[in-house]
């Protein structure tokens, strides 16, 4: 139980814990929008890898971290343009796509990487006067580098998208009824586009922040983390409040690794703390998935005429 | 009526179409399509070469030299083919009954790792041990598989998730395995420093090799035809084959024609890791990757690959068999890629960028199929 205290009462633990949340969240607002309009967008992986490696190179060329982050939003933006097109312009099997996706990512970021070989410089830390001297967790939310803050107004405007406009409105319709949208003349496959090309910015804009706040690229840098930025949304029963809820979760359990050396705590099996964060993830979406409700039409391709 | 057909206005050409000409016209634009994709994806990949300062052509040559054309390398393609080819079959059994199992690479490391456990600890006269260590191979994979499908039936959570997060857990889970020596690290006798390697397999623990025309290969590329030809006959003319699709394309249907989704759901799910973690056996004991012998990364996208091969092959084991020839072809040639001056990796963007490429034919022939086919209910109209 000591062990326990010491590590909840130290303030590296929520710094890193924060840190790992963040990223999912990037990933998971978008994911979740693509998810109410029915995507299961498992491309996300790609998506934070690419935004990742792209701002890695933007930092290379120009130095500024503003263009690194535009240049991770466009990098997403183009991934989730060709999903989009391919899963809900033409017929082809999202998982499929999203699969394949991640593949060609990992596979062009290799090649990229090793013949471009892009040096990253560090970013230096804003503190916000007075917040970020709360105890514990002042340091955390308010001592961070500045791409970390972009959160704070992407999750309100996020909610404000899908619940407060009329685009939000037709994006959760044609995630639930696409038959029924469809005959009250919204069009459903480009709702679904957008909702996509959402995922790719906000996803993009994770994989640039990753990257500005570790200061180096490796292929293996998102490693599986946009899959739990997805099981964040389903434990979250598609419901913003409750992703968000899943990735602060899933945030602190992926950045206990670097949390428990930092605390004092050594002696945890290296192989047990590398698969906990999945593992939680795992046994997380085994307890709640069965007790939300997913969009009904969650995975259904739309085409006219078919049910 | 005869109006419509006699008189067709300029902007729906479709109409025209009489059933023969139809026909024709289909099978020329689908190959079409196919060559222009498959064309759209090379021509992407020979750009990308060129930009970042090497030859295509070079590329191509060496692709081709390091998978067929020099000596020897023919039956490394085949012996890296038979893994693949597994994999995608164990693939093709779970999408056929509507499942999106995509953690072969975890299943597959499993499979490697059970194999392993029991091929260094069985005693007895090889056919046996290795027998065994298939078997084994076959129970890890269905394990690892059979996690994601018991969570996707009983506790509702989506099994393209769970296989992902599985197959970085299968990681762990063996690299754990290898640094202990009561699961497979091998024993330290007297050497100093310890690598995380499991024993290797004793010289009659492994199967058999063939030697054709100076050409070097493991038995498990006859396993792994035979297999897919079965797998091809069980699913096209066998009762558990139909149920197992009719599952797939209504579950509704499967459902009141008394086909239990579970039960089926996840027997398919247990054949489909099965699947794999045969191949991880096969790659163990069959000698093309490594050294007889279980070391971090033994998997080395394997998983990955088949389940590109089954995509592209859309899901048909027979077509599946030449898929996973050229795909093991790619990752040979591949070996011979450093004289060029182009990184290796450019093969893993060509697959994926040819799987991308394939999906889009299909697709548009699917649309143009429905537009036809309305047009033809206008017609009849």
């Amino acid at each position: 139980m000591n062990a326990v205290w010491d590590i909840l009462s130290n303030a590296i633990t929520y710094e890193s814990a924060a840190r790992g949340a963040v990223l999912l969240l990037f990933a998971a607002s978008g994911e979740w929008v693509a998810e109410r309009a029915g995507t299961l967008n498992i491309s996300v992986e790609g998506m934070l890898l690419s935004g990742a490696f792209a701002a890695a190179v933007a930092i290379d060329a120009t130095g500024s971290v503003a263009v690194a982050l535009i240049a991770g939003a466009i990098a997403g933006l183009v991934l989730s343009a060709v999903q989009a097109n391919l899963s809900h312009r033409l017929p082809a099997d999202q998982f499929v796509v999203g699969l394949t996706i991640n593949i060609l990512v990992l596979g062009l970021v290799g090649f990229l990487d090793n013949e471009l070989e892009p040096a990253v410089s560090s970013v230096e830390v804003v503190e916000i006067p007075i917040l970020s001297d709360i105890p514990l967790v002042g340091g955390a939310l308010f001592g961070q580098i500045w791409p970390f803050y972009l959160i704070y107004p992407l999750i309100p405007f996020v909610w404000w998208l899908v619940y407060r406009t009329r685009w939000g409105l037709e994006v959760r319709s044609v995630g639930e009824d696409p038959n029924s949208a469809d005959v009250s003349g919204i069009q459903v496959n480009k709702r679904r586009r957008e909702a996509i090309y959402l995922a790719g910015i906000t996803s993009g804009i994770g994989g640039a922040y990753l990257l500005t706040s570790v200061n180096s690229f490796v292929d293996s840098i998102i490693g599986g983390r946009g899959f739990i930025a997805i099981a964040a949304v389903i434990f979250g029963g598609w419901t913003l409040k409750g992703s968000v809820a899943g990735c602060l979760l899933f945030g602190a359990v992926v950045s206990f690794r670097l949390s428990l050396p930092a605390a004092g705590v050594e002696s945890v099996n290296t192989e047990l703390l590398q698969a906990l964060p999945y593992l939680v993830t795992i046994a997380g979406m085994a307890l709640f998935a069965h007790k939300v409700r997913p969009p009904a039409a969650l995975t259904r391709p739309f085409l006219r005429g078919l049910k | 009526m005869t109006d419509v057909v006699a008189q067709p206005t300029e902007n729906s050409p479709d109409e025209v179409s009489a059933a023969a000409r139809g026909r024709h016209l289909v099978v020329s634009e689908v190959i079409t399509l196919y060559a222009l994709s498959i064309f759209c994806a090379l021509a992407l990949a020979g750009i990308l070469v060129t930009v970042t300062g090497g030859s295509a052509a070079d590329v191509f040559n060496a692709l081709l030299d390091g998978s067929v054309r020099n000596p020897g390398r023919w039956g490394l393609t085949l012996g890296a083919a038979a893994p693949l080819l597994l994999v995608a079959l164990g693939t093709i059994v779970s999408a056929r009954a509507g499942l999106v199992n995509i953690g072969q690479e975890g299943q597959l490391l499993i499979g490697a790792a059970f194999a392993t456990y029991v091929g260094t600890r069985l005693g007895g006269p090889g056919p046996v041990v290795v027998m065994g260590l298939c078997i084994a191979g076959i129970v890890g994979g269905a394990i690892w598989a059979g996690f994601a499908g018991a969570l996707r039936y009983w506790r509702g959570v989506p099994e393209v998730l769970t296989t992902l997060l599985l197959a970085t857990v299968a990681g762990s889970a063996v690299g754990y395995g290898l640094k202990n020596e009561w699961l497979l690290l091998a024993p330290a006798g007297d050497r100093a420093n310890r690598n995380q390697v499991s024993e290797q397999l004793a010289d009659d623990n492994r199967l058999p090799r063939i030697t054709w025309f100076g050409n070097e290969f493991p038995t498990t590329v006859f396993l792994a035809i035979a297999l897919a030809a079965a797998t091809a006959f069980v699913l096209a003319r066998t009762v558990p084959g139909f149920r197992l699709r009719m599952l797939g394309q209504n579950p509704r249907t499967a459902q009141r024609a008394g086909v239990g989704a579970t039960r089926y759901g996840m027997a398919s799910m247990l054949i489909s890791g099965g699947f794999a973690g045969l191949a991880g056996a096969a790659m163990l004991a069959g000698g093309d990757f490594g050294n007889y012998q279980l070391v971090p990364g033994f998997s080395t996208n394997i998983g990955w690959t088949g389940l590109l091969v089954a995509l592209v092959a859309r899901e048909r084991a027979v077509s599946a068999i030449v898929v996973a020839f050229v795909f093991a072809g790619l990752r040979t040639g591949s070996g011979f890629l450093a004289a060029t001056g182009v990184e290796r990796k450019i093969t893993d963007v060509v697959q994926a960028l040819l799987v991308l490429a394939l999906l889009i034919p299909p697709a548009v022939l699917y649309i143009r199929e429905r537009r036809r086919a309305v047009n033809a209910s206008k017609e009849r109209v």
